[in-house]
Order: C-alpha cells, then structure tokens, then sequence
C-alpha cells in the first residue's frame, strides 16, 4: 500500500481507537489488533501478529506501546511507529487527565461504572472470538507438538499462573527443540535417498 | 525543573523494569510512587489500580498521566507518561528491526514455532480472565470458582448478542464494543431503580 497521508491517517485512527477502547489493559488489544489490522485491514498476517505479541510480551514497557511499536515499524519503519505509539498513548493520557480532576466524581457514577462494565463484556466477546478462530487454526495445522504446547501453555497460565515470560522462554525453547529434530529427520531422509 | 525530572526518571525506570506489563509493574510503580517518592498514598494508588481496572490503556500508562496530572499539572502528565514509554520505544525499536530483518531464517523460525501456539493460549488465558471479571463481577475468587448467585445477567446477555453479532456480521468489533458499553449505561441504572 502506499504511505501518503490516507495510510497515516489510517494508522493512526485505527491504534488511536483501538486502544481508547481496550479496557482492562495488558494482553487485551493482542487480539483486538489481530482483527483489525490482519483481518479487517489486511496489512499483516496472522503468524506476524502472533510473532508480535510474543515480543512484545518478552520486552520491558507496556505490551499494548510495544505491540502498537511493531506494527508501526513493520509497516512504515520509525515514522510508521512514531504513528501508532502516538495513537497509543494519547487515550490513556487524555482520559486520565480528565479523571484524575475528576476523580472522586468518577468513582461512584453509576452511568461511568455502567459503561465500563457493559464494555468488558464486549472485549471478552471479541477476544473469546479471536480465539475461537486462531485455536482452530492451531488445530487444524495438525502439528503435534504445536497442538500440544498450545494446550500445555493454556493450563500453565490460566489454571496455575506460571510466570508468562518463563512460559515465552520455554516454548521458545520447545520451538527450537523440534527445528533441530525436523532438521535431523531431513537429513536422515536425505542419507536414506 | 528538578521535579519534572524526578518525574521523568522515576517512570523511566518503571518503564524500564516494567516486563510482561499490565499487573507486573504495579509492585514497581508501588515503589516509585507511594514508598520512595509519597506522591500518592497507599489508598489512592490502590483507587489508580481499581481506575486502570475500569479504564482503557494500560496501567503503568494511567498511572504516570494519573501522578503527573496531581503533582504538575498536564505537562507533569506528558513527562510521565514520555518517561513511561522511552525504554519501550528504543528495545522495542530495535527488536522490531531484528525481527523484520532474520525472521525467514530457519532457526529463528523455528523458536517462533514454538511460541506462536503459547501466545494463542495466553489471549485464550486473558480472555477467560475477563470473561469471568465481566459475568461474575469480581465476585469470583479462583479460576474454578463460580458464584452463581452473583452471576451479572446484564453482562451476559451483552456478551452473547456481542459474540453472535462478531461471528455472523462483519460489523465493526469497536462499535460492538461500544455498542455494548452504552447499553449497558442504560440497562445497569434502569434495573438499579426498578429494583430499588
């Protein structure tokens, strides 16, 4: 596509919306930017985006700024993720602002705590959505070992609450474990011939 | 001045040491804010948790605009929040241009094999985590724990007729979201009254 002005734009208002209404924070916009940018807008592909959160998580800062940096500099270098980091923060920065003047009047209005309640239910709607879809994908890749880490990782970090950045560490681990297998089952493959 | 490079540099460092975000930096912004600095007491820095908990973005975000705002004023906020995201921007940066460029290689490909599968399992965790928040109302305890009782309808309906809309229409994921918030602005005050 082209950078003009209209794909700017474009960055922006989509990483400027997408993060006014992520409520709840952390992993939460992953899958929010999985349906805006690689289903909706077509721009990167799934397994980037699955890439991205796991850098994103692995590195220091929030991991909806260090999601939104990657995809800025995957799709227009620093100026690209000048722009999505700006869409980012300006949210948060002019909400809170406003809420931190606010403060008391906030915390007890019914229609403030309504609306943020009745917006919960929607992001857990889209992200059990988005998971629906990439678990099936999983799935249907019909690789074992991914299937199994897939399922590994989901009882590790839901039911026991392992640490997440061991978890990263370990199926990286898990992922370079099986190149090397793959590798040797080629080579061995090869010798056979 | 001074101030607002103690500013800077406070959330800098939280910024810095923040890794895996969201509730893993509460404990450190907790050091910066309430026990080394007193910009804010416990009880409004745990007001600042429940308010990230309820607002958009995320909470290392809102609290830096949030102490910003209270001891400087809006450039306070700015500095913070600038402070907040600087490691971010520069490891971030630089991991985005090692990525871009070896990602075909086939070592690198493999380990990202490995973690594709673990990051699907993460936002599946991160969902249930809110799904629960949403219907329970924070009255769940544990992951096994379902207090039927206290189950929220509201919020339920809200999040079927959210997942049916998402599922057979091509509607805008934002606009159900917020679809649903306003909804809610309306359902939650009206059964309030009717009950009481």
């Amino acid at each position: 596509m082209e950078r003009n002005a209209s794909f700017y734009w474009t960055l922006f208002r989509s990483t400027f919306a997408l993060s006014a209404f992520t409520v709840g924070g952390g992993y939460v916009i992953v899958p929010l930017m999985k349906k805006k940018f690689v289903d909706e807008l077509g721009w990167i592909n799934e397994d980037e985006m699955l890439d991205i959160a796991a850098i994103a998580q692995s590195s220091p800062g929030a991991i909806a700024v260090n999601a939104s940096i990657l995809i800025g500099y995957r799709l227009a270098g620093l100026p690209g993720a000048l722009v999505t980091i700006l869409g980012t923060i300006l949210p948060p920065l002019i909400l809170l602002s406003v809420i931190a003047v606010f403060y008391e009047a906030f915390q007890d209005n019914e229609y403030f705590v309504a609306l943020m309640t009745g917006m919960q239910a929607g992001v857990a709607a889209v992200i059990v959505d988005v998971v629906m879809k990439m678990s099936l994908g999983v799935v249907k890749g019909r690789d074992p070992v991914a299937i199994v880490t897939m399922a590994a990782a989901f009882v590790a970090s839901y039911f026991f609450d392992v640490n997440v950045i061991l978890l990263i560490l370990i199926c990286g681990v898990v992922g370079y474990l099986n190149y090397l297998y793959q590798k040797k089952c080629a080579e061995k493959k090869e010798a056979a011939k | 001045m001074s101030a607002y490079l103690e500013l800077l540099w406070s959330f800098f460092q939280i910024g810095l040491f923040s890794i895996g975000g969201g509730y893993a930096a509460m404990p450190l912004i907790q050091a910066q804010v309430v026990d080394q600095h007193g910009w804010l007491s416990l009880s409004e820095f745990a007001d600042i948790i429940t308010i990230s908990q309820m607002t958009p973005g995320p909470v290392a975000i809102n609290s830096a605009t949030f102490v910003g705002m209270r001891i400087l004023g809006l450039p306070g906020a700015i500095v913070a929040t600038l402070g907040c995201i600087l490691p971010s921007c520069v490891i971030v940066t630089a991991l985005a241009y090692f990525y871009f460029r070896y990602r075909n290689v086939s070592v690198v490909q493999g380990i990202l094999g490995g973690l594709r599968p673990a990051v699907v399992a993460l936002i599946a965790s991160a969902g249930l985590t809110i799904l629960m928040l949403a219907v329970f109302g924070g009255a769940s305890t544990g992951v096994l724990d379902f207090p039927l009782d206290q189950i929220d309808w509201i919020a339920v309906v809200l999040f079927g007729a959210a997942l049916i809309l998402l599922r057979k229409t091509r509607l805008d994921p934002i606009l159900i979201m917020g679809g649903a918030g306003v909804i809610a602005m309306a359902a939650y005050p009206l059964t309030a009254h009717l009950a009481g």
